[in-house]
């Protein structure tokens, strides 16, 4: 039976060990020697994938508190997606700003590590050692470019901010945990069930302060100050890890706790998470269409696709819980390909995020502005790529549960900010390239994993079936 | 017919077209020419395709209400489906689409320099995705291409427009998407609604027609549906996308804008809005026809003012179409076979009256009636097209538009007269506007001397304007070819749509932005009731 209770764990730990081997693999690196370290990482995050497929219906479970339910593992493929095209990306950029490899693609590791914990931990406590893990991670990996001011700028606020958002968190599992006298989810859902204490002050103070600490790190309104500053400053490869990574391990537990333990309680929380979404939908367009910088108007369309996936949550149906996964799967994809583009355009001196370093790039680099615009097409939501099915999946799960409302700001909002995403677009194809600098040609193993996000991308928004099929049967198995 | 998918052919064929021309390097335009004759003939035997369609159209009252149906499930866990077929009006969109898009490609070959081998793959994907809005029968499937019909055009009006392109592709695409979103909320809701009363997900739109929906539901459900088709029509108040579109897009995306794209509004509220929402539809028909009229009237006053002839043939697009809706509103069979014929016609003569402004553009670089005159002592060809084209779109007996425009006010007399009397005028204020125009651009003296010498159509001219002026008067004298496959599509819609009562309600309840989906007991009640 040895064996069995540590069969959840397998694919944290094949991330887990592919850290430490990195880390010993830059101890012994010699000064000046090569070594293909992003390899050892691939390995480790393919490992990961296989031992995700290999557990799939087997609903194994560790220690009590770590499952490996079909749930938790279509967010783990997410996750091993997410993982293997950063490295891919990183790839080029490591070099070009002398990032340090061992430490860099170990500490990605380790924030993937707690990302996995995170959507496979069914104990509040273990959740919150996830969250931690993760972050902590990602704080590092924000001012990893340590010369920068601006990059340690934004890993000191982000710390702060998060350090604030933990505490929170926490302070809402102590309230439970005052309540039911326990912090496993199972445990919290039938008392709260049985007791039928949906009303009781102590849970709603603890659900509100749970709240807090997860919209924080899907970067919710008003919880989503952070976001901007934090992905400008970052590398720009970190940022899109950042902003795919988390928000799916965040919104994975998010839909954990909210959609069992806490489902009982549903009518208490949904019109606090609707205000949420809505307002995180269109703060998050209205405000992208005043920026400048890609990163911020990334990061804050990246807000705004936070509320859409929020949407599904408040429906809390099972058509939403798919969509969910699905708009993960989606975002991840496509938010990564295009902060690889915005990634690969950089030079060790300048960001080139500003969007007059986009104009007449369609001249410059035809297959990148191309790859580009399908990313932001997919973004904006547009058929037929990833996005549109995505959008229309969690809108289906919203209007499914009649919150009309919901869905009408959440299509409005997805025209505003076609808006800024189209800003992008006339730049690349529509302006004349101006005095500056042409950017660096792009190496073929970026230019690979570029394509291979528009592979998915496009296999998501054409025959989406397949998916969709995965993501439901994900479902089925919990809740 | 002999087994052969040909609608997905149709819809295949130009994406095909448009993969094959990603692997032509043309980076220095030395290929170009390579590029415009594959385009060409790519688009050629699309268009050989919708006139096998036609010729395989069985248009008996008895034969099938869609025939060529395809239908492969597509997302099952939903009810939808790549499901394909068309009656006799989508049919006569088609073949419109077919003989349209090799035309304004050939208008291309002049006035398109740069980037040619983009610009042909844009116009193929605008092709294809127009096809498929008018053979869709999933409507999730008509809304990926509706939607997806907006991104070629935005490249085609952002790229290789004029001046303030990039204003006007974004309000474009921003117009016409603000529109359509909202239809998609109520695609998705009327999915759910069917869910809730049959137990499974259906975007079949002949499933969806013997759905019973509740009142309150159909109203917004009609609006939705309703402002994105009218915002695409376009129709008084939402037309002002148009006239900086057409003015700053390319002569070939002009053509098609106006001769295809405006045609999806009309079919989509004939296809959709009307027969999927019938009380809701009889209920506002008044209130769009009063639109309509208004188009009509102020779209030709408008187009009367114009310094610009590309502007003038926009709001004189405006003015047509408003004809079209009216048409609509009626909804009965006259009315109907009006709309669909001036589809047709507008389509012609508009997109012929396009591709003469594109031409003399193309030769002073401007626009401005001001600055021609006289111009049938130059180029004397050119004049008798232009007048053809000119005596079409006023809506001349014996030539197409009037046919449209006849059983349109036919149609609405029998309904509501008072709408006729109005729209009439329109018909007058159409030869004042049009007749105006040709007298200052082609008659008198020539006064400006950048006239003298302009030559007159050449062969590939003729290749474009011939086939268009043919059409306008082979459709004003022998229209039954093109009314007959139409006629029992559309007694079919009529009886739909006329069979139904007027809600008795008297204001529409909007109040509750939030309607419950309603339990099959509900439904079958209000059944009873009526």
């Amino acid at each position: 039976m040895i064996s069995s209770s540590f069969d959840a764990i397998i694919p944290i730990l094949c991330v887990a060990l592919a850290g430490l081997v990195v880390l010993l693999a830059e101890a012994f690196r010699g000064r000046d020697e090569k070594m293909p370290i992003g390899g050892l990482a691939i390995i480790g995050l393919i490992g990961a994938g296989a031992a995700s497929l290999l557990l799939w219906n087997r609903n194994a479970t560790s220690f009590g508190v770590v499952t490996a339910d079909n749930f938790s593992l279509f967010v783990n493929l997410i996750l091993v997606a997410v993982g293997i095209l950063t490295v891919i990306f990183s790839s080029q950029t490591v070099d070009r700003d002398r990032i340090p490899a061992g430490e860099y693609y170990a500490i990605m590791l380790f924030a993937i590590v707690g990302m996995m914990l995170m959507g496979q931990a069914t104990d509040l406590l273990v959740i919150f050692l996830a969250l931690e893990t993760m972050s902590i991670a990602v704080y590092i990996l924000t001012g990893i470019r340590r010369e920068q001011q601006q990059s340690t700028e934004a890993a000191f606020k982000y710390f702060l901010l998060g350090a604030f958002a933990s505490a929170f968190f926490l302070y809402g599992v102590a309230f439970l945990y005052g309540v039911t006298g326990s912090t496993n989810l199972d445990r919290i859902g039938s008392v709260i069930a049985a007791q039928s204490m949906s009303g009781n002050p102590m849970i709603l103070l603890g659900v509100g302060l749970l709240i807090v600490g997860f919209a924080f790190k899907v970067a919710a309104v008003p919880f989503h100050m952070w976001s901007p500053d934090a992905y400008e400053g970052a590398p720009a490869v970190v940022t899109g890890f950042m902003s795919t990574g988390i928000k799916a391990a965040a919104v994975a537990a998010f839909v954990r706790v909210f959609l069992s333990s806490l489902e009982p309680m549903i009518t208490e929380w949904a019109p606090v998470l609707w205000a949420i979404a809505a307002a995180t939908m269109i703060l998050g367009t209205v405000v992208g269409v005043a920026q400048t910088s890609l990163k911020r108007m990334l990061a804050y369309s990246s807000i705004a696709h936070g509320g859409y996936i929020l949407a599904g949550l408040v429906a809390g149906n099972d058509v939403g819980k798919a969509a969910i996964l699905f708009y993960l799967a989606a975002y991840a994809l496509t938010n990564l390909g295009a902060f690889g583009v915005i990634a690969l355009l950089g030079t060790r001196e300048r960001a080139n995020d500003d969007l007059r370093d986009y104009a007449g790039l369609f001249h410059s680099h035809p297959a990148l502005a191309v790859l580009m615009t399908f990313f932001l097409l997919s973004l904006g939501g547009f058929p037929p790529t990833a996005g549109f099915i995505a959008k229309w999946y969690v809108f289906s799960a919203a209007i499914g549960s009649g919150y009309y409302g919901l869905a009408i700001i959440g299509v409005l909002s997805s025209v505003v900010s076609v808006f800024f995403y189209l800003r992008i677009v006339v730049m690349m194809f529509m302006t004349e390239r101006d005095a500056r600098p042409v950017p660096a040609p792009i190496t073929a193993v970026a230019y690979a994993g570029l394509v291979l996000s528009l592979i998915g991308v496009l296999y998501l928004g054409v025959l989406p079936t397949a998916v969709i099929d995965f993501a439901q049967a994900s479902i089925s198995t919990i809740f | 017919m002999n087994g052969l998918p040909l609608l997905s052919i149709a819809i295949l064929l130009p994406v095909i077209g448009s993969v094959l021309l990603l692997f032509v390097s043309n980076r220095d335009g030395s290929k170009n020419g390579l590029v415009r004759n594959l385009t060409l003939a790519i688009s050629l035997v699309t268009f050989g395709v919708t006139l096998l369609l036609w010729a395989g159209f069985d248009p008996s009252a008895g034969a099938p209400a869609f025939q060529f149906v395809e239908r492969h499930a597509w997302i099952p866990a939903f009810g939808i489906d790549y499901y394909v077929g068309i009656d006799g009006l989508s049919l006569m969109l088609l073949v419109l689409t077919g003989f349209l898009t090799p035309l304004a490609l050939l208008t291309s070959w002049e006035s398109v320099e740069k980037h040619v081998k983009e610009f042909s793959i844009f116009m193929l994907l605008l092709e294809a995705s127009m096809i498929g809005v008018f053979s869709a029968l999933d409507i999730f499937l008509f809304y990926i291409f509706w939607d997806f019909v907006l991104i070629p055009m935005y490249f085609l009006i952002g790229i290789w427009g004029y001046d303030q392109r990039i204003y006007a592709a974004v309000k474009f695409i921003l117009y016409t998407m603000a529109g359509s979103v909202l239809m998609l909320v109520a695609i998705i809701g009327l999915s759910w609604l069917h869910q809730s009363v049959t137990g499974e997900y259906s975007f079949d739109l002949l499933k969806l027609y013997e759905l019973t929906i509740p009142e309150g539901t159909q109203y917004w459900m009609f609006l939705a549906f309703t402002l994105a088709f009218i915002i695409k029509v376009p129709l008084f108040p939402f037309h002002t996308w148009l006239p900086d579109a057409h003015v700053q897009a390319p002569t070939p995306g002009s053509v098609i804008l106006a001769g295809v794209m405006l045609k999806m509004g009309g079919y989509g509220l004939i296809r959709l809005a009307f027969p999927l929402f019938p009380e809701a539809a009889l209920y506002f028909a008044p209130l769009l026809a009063t639109l309509s009229v208004i188009a009509i009237v102020y779209g030709a006053l408008v187009a009367m003012v114009q310094p610009d002839m590309k502007k003038l043939v926009a709001y004189s697009s405006v003015s047509h179409m408003g004809f079209v809706v009216l048409g609509i509103a009626a909804f009965n069979v006259q009315g109907l076979q009006g709309a669909s014929y001036q589809m047709l016609a507008h389509g012609v003569s508009t997109g012929g009256l396009f591709c003469i402004v594109g031409m003399l553009s193309d030769r002073r670089h401007t626009r401005l009636i001001s600055e021609f005159g006289g111009l049938k002592t130059v180029m004397p060809r050119l004049t008798a097209v232009m007048l053809i084209l000119t005596l079409s779109s006023i809506g001349l007996p014996g030539m197409n538009g009037f046919i449209g425009e006849f059983l349109i006010m036919l149609g609405a007399f029998k309904w509501d007269p008072r709408f006729v009397v109005v729209a009439a005028l329109g018909v007058i204020l159409s030869a004042v506007y049009m007749l105006w125009m040709f007298q200052r651009v082609f008659y008198g003296k020539i006064t400006n001397s950048h006239n003298q010498g302009l030559r007159d159509l050449s062969f590939r001219e003729w290749a474009i304007v011939g086939p268009l002026a043919a059409a306008a008067i082979g459709m004003g004298v022998a229209p039954n070819v093109f009314l007959k496959p139409m006629e029992p599509a559309i007694q079919r819609l009529v009886d739909r749509v006329q069979a139904r009562q007027p809600l008795t309600v008297s204001a529409p309840d909007l109040s509750s932005p939030k309607p419950q989906a309603p339990s099959p007991a509900v439904v079958a009640s209000s059944e009873v009731a009526r």
